[in-house]
């Protein structure tokens, strides 16, 4: 029975090389979210209904549904419905689909499900990556999305990156955003931009986006949990004993 | 005689209940050594039965529509994230459908290796393995257009790729594909009778399969891991001295199965029901929309060994045709596996060395296909997935000559045997060299 076991470590050890191989996707930052934070999707949810929504729907998702970030229907209408006054309407943009294909080109797509689409780490991507490019209509590009028809709605919490051929200290050439001008609202510590705070607010923001995309996913871990117990300890047991008190006279 | 007698009587004098229930549980009398690939078998029935009853409650709130709604979604989108959010347990109903299309495959795949093992195709079983391929074949079908429904983006070019493969059969191959499509592209007259083929017509001929499928295994009785016809020696109580009565042994052994089965089963389904973007790929959480063709478009994990072998075909005299008749020819030639084994022994067993070596490069070659089928093609991966495809019906149209003198070490034994741990340990070897071999070649190029 040892010896079993050292053999099939022995063949599962060949395989890690070839595990390790096997990622070859760009890699994207990690962002830094975590469902369960309350605090955070609230704070996302007030980034999202007075900034996206303004021209981006979120059709599928309903305003009572926030009530799942401990916030009362009166907190909701007061803070964050500005297009609707009926707490069971779906998130729909204050301006038309129409009119807004016509001014950016695209009709900003609806944001319900595209953290499922898209994955956590690209949204986050997405928010940290506007530059000025004043080659670009709206007078702004994206890293991750190149000529982007979306301008950069949060340029105030963040103020303007530009795209800057840095040097290291081998003389390798590295494109990379840099921080040239704060933003009216960027917080300012010491006399200098904290971009940690903006990080945290597209943080809170994605957070939140992930959430909504699958508003049910933290019930759905609660009820997987004891579904699984229940299954482990309680019928899996059974169902054993009760095999081999049937089996035992089979030879 | 007690009142239940009576009534059992009264329905005995009328309908063969009684007699039903013994030839086919009670004293259906099957090998006492069935192992660990035994168990897929009943999975199989429990997983069609998720998917029958999840599918009746899905119905009840899903919208085969692909006209835009006031908000600019398809009504077939939307009415999926209906489901998900404000149906009442709409979003485990959806998951377990979805997570039942996978592990429905899954189980199925395991079941069909089983049988390739086991030789459980071999004579008298033929007809239950061709039974067999055409359950497979229905399940592909309900698969691919249960697929469509959600009509996202991979829903619908997924739909559009594989329904114009039709167009590449010459003569009748464009005109074949738009009776198919009943339009010019895929389009909500697509979507609506793939919704009738998915919901009525392919699940009906999928149970009467499963039906014939039964009945023609209880009319010969199960192989097991020996390949001992356990018919041939009975005791004196006429039932065989090897079999053990369906019920209670094996309905017992099937529920801790099951259990177990459960368990993974409620592990994808509550905390990764996308499975990494396999049971449920991410683009398609993008709604369908004809003017963008997305730049990767993957089949579900489950169709990709025969995918890769579409690819790795190149196209010849001025046609296409030879890579879909590949793809059609890697599920039907499976139906002539009866034949085409030559072996006088049906377990792996009692096979010779030559045997599992073809049998490791086969598993190498459709794990590999598999694999390559999910990933954009290079060059480089094109000319592996064509060394992989030459293997895979090398395999099969290699049988008769490789199977002739097929004899292991060990003779068949009369009775059965129990399982052994060196057995056990060459089949997890197997697998690992099966599953390491086919990643090694497929991603590293």
């Amino acid at each position: 029975m040892k010896n079993r076991f050292r053999h099939l470590i022995a063949a599962l050890a060949l395989l890690v090389p070839v595990a390790g191989f096997a990622n070859t996707a760009p890699a994207l930052e990690k962002a830094p979210i975590d469902i369960r934070d309350v605090e955070s999707l609230q704070r996302g949810a007030h980034t999202f209904t007075n900034y996206c929504l303004s021209c981006h729907s979120a059709s599928f998702m309903r305003f009572n549904r926030l009530q799942d970030l401990s916030l009362t229907e009166a907190q909701i209408k007061e803070n964050l419905m500005f297009t609707t006054d009926k707490i069971g309407d779906t998130m729909n943009a204050a301006m038309s689909s129409k009119d807004a294909a016509q001014w950016f080109g695209a009709a900003p797509p609806d944001l319900t499900i595209i953290a499922r689409s898209r994955g956590a780490d690209y949204l986050y991507a997405y928010m940290r990556g506007f530059y000025r490019d004043e080659t670009r209509p709206t007078g702004w590009n994206n890293t991750v999305f190149d000529k982007a028809g979306m301008p950069h709605i949060l340029w105030e919490w963040q103020g303007e990156q530009r795209m800057q051929v840095v040097k290291d200290k081998n003389g390798h050439e590295e494109h990379k955003l840099v921080l040239t001008k704060p933003g009216t609202m960027t917080k300012i510590v010491d006399g200098k931009a904290d971009t940690a705070d903006y990080d945290r607010r597209a943080a809170d923001l994605v957070n939140y986006m992930v959430y909504m995309a699958e508003p049910v996913q933290t019930k759905r871990h609660q009820i997987g949990a004891m579904v699984i117990l229940f299954l482990s300890l309680v019928l899996l047991p059974l169902a054993y004993f009760l095999k081999k008190e049937y089996w035992k006279d089979v030879h | 005689m007690s009142k239940q007698q009576a009534i059992l009587d009264w329905v005995d004098a009328r309908f063969p209940l009684t007699s039903t229930w013994k030839a086919h549980v009670s004293e259906y009398y099957a090998p006492k050594n069935f192992n660990f690939w035994y168990f897929f078998g009943s999975l199989a029935m429990m997983v069609l039965v998720i998917q029958i009853l999840t599918g009746i409650f899905l119905t009840m709130n899903y919208k085969p529509d692909g006209n835009l709604n006031s908000a600019g979604v398809p009504a077939a989108f939307a009415s999926v994230e209906y489901i998900m959010r404000d149906v009442a347990g709409g979003w485990l109903i959806r998951y377990m459908h979805s997570t039942g299309a996978s592990m429905f495959f899954v189980v199925v795949y395991l079941h069909m290796f089983r049988g390739l093992i086991y030789g459980s195709y071999k004579k008298p079983r033929e007809l239950i393995w061709v039974f067999g391929v055409l359950i497979f074949l229905c399940l592909m079908a309900e698969a691919f257009m249960g697929y469509l429904l959600p009509w996202g983006q991979m829903s619908f070019w997924g739909a559009q790729v594989i329904v114009n493969l039709f167009g590449s059969i010459p003569v009748i191959g464009p005109d074949l594909s738009v009776w198919i499509r009943g339009d010019y592209v895929v389009s909500d007259a697509t979507l609506n009778r793939f919704f009738a083929l998915h919901v009525i017509a392919v699940p009906l001929v999928l149970v009467g399969l499963v039906v014939a499928h039964l009945v023609a295994l209880h009319e010969v009785g199960s192989n097991n891991p020996d390949g001992v016809e356990i018919k041939k020696l009975k005791g004196e109580d006429g039932h065989p001295l090897d079999g053990i009565p369906f019920h209670p042994y094996y309905t017992v052994k099937d529920v801790l199965g099951v259990t177990v089965f459960l368990i993974v089963f409620s592990a994808i389904l509550f905390f990764m029901p996308e499975m990494g973007g396999y049971f449920l790929e991410h683009p398609n959480f993008d709604q369908a929309d004809p003017m963008k063709t997305p730049l990767h478009i993957a089949p579900v994990w489950y169709f990709t060994p025969f995918y890769a072998i579409l690819r790795a075909i190149p196209s010849f005299l001025g046609t296409q045709v030879w890579g879909v008749l590949g793809m059609g020819g890697a599920v039907v030639v499976l139906a002539f596996l009866p034949w085409l084994d030559k072996s006088p022994v049906k377990s792996i067993r009692y096979r010779s060395t030559k045997f599992k070596v073809m049998l490791t490069l086969f598993m190498i070659a459709f794990i590999g296909l598999g694999i390559l089928g999910a990933m954009p093609s290079t060059d480089a991966r094109t000319i592996i997935a064509q060394l992989f495809s030459l293997i895979y019906f090398g395999f099969f149209l290699g049988m008769p000559f490789f199977t002739k003198n097929d004899v292991g070490s060990e003779p068949v034994p009369t009775r059965v045997t129990d399982t052994n741990g060196k057995r056990q340990l060459m089949f997890v070897i197997l697998w690992v060299v099966a599953i390491g071999g086919a990643t090694a070649f497929a991603k590293l190029v």
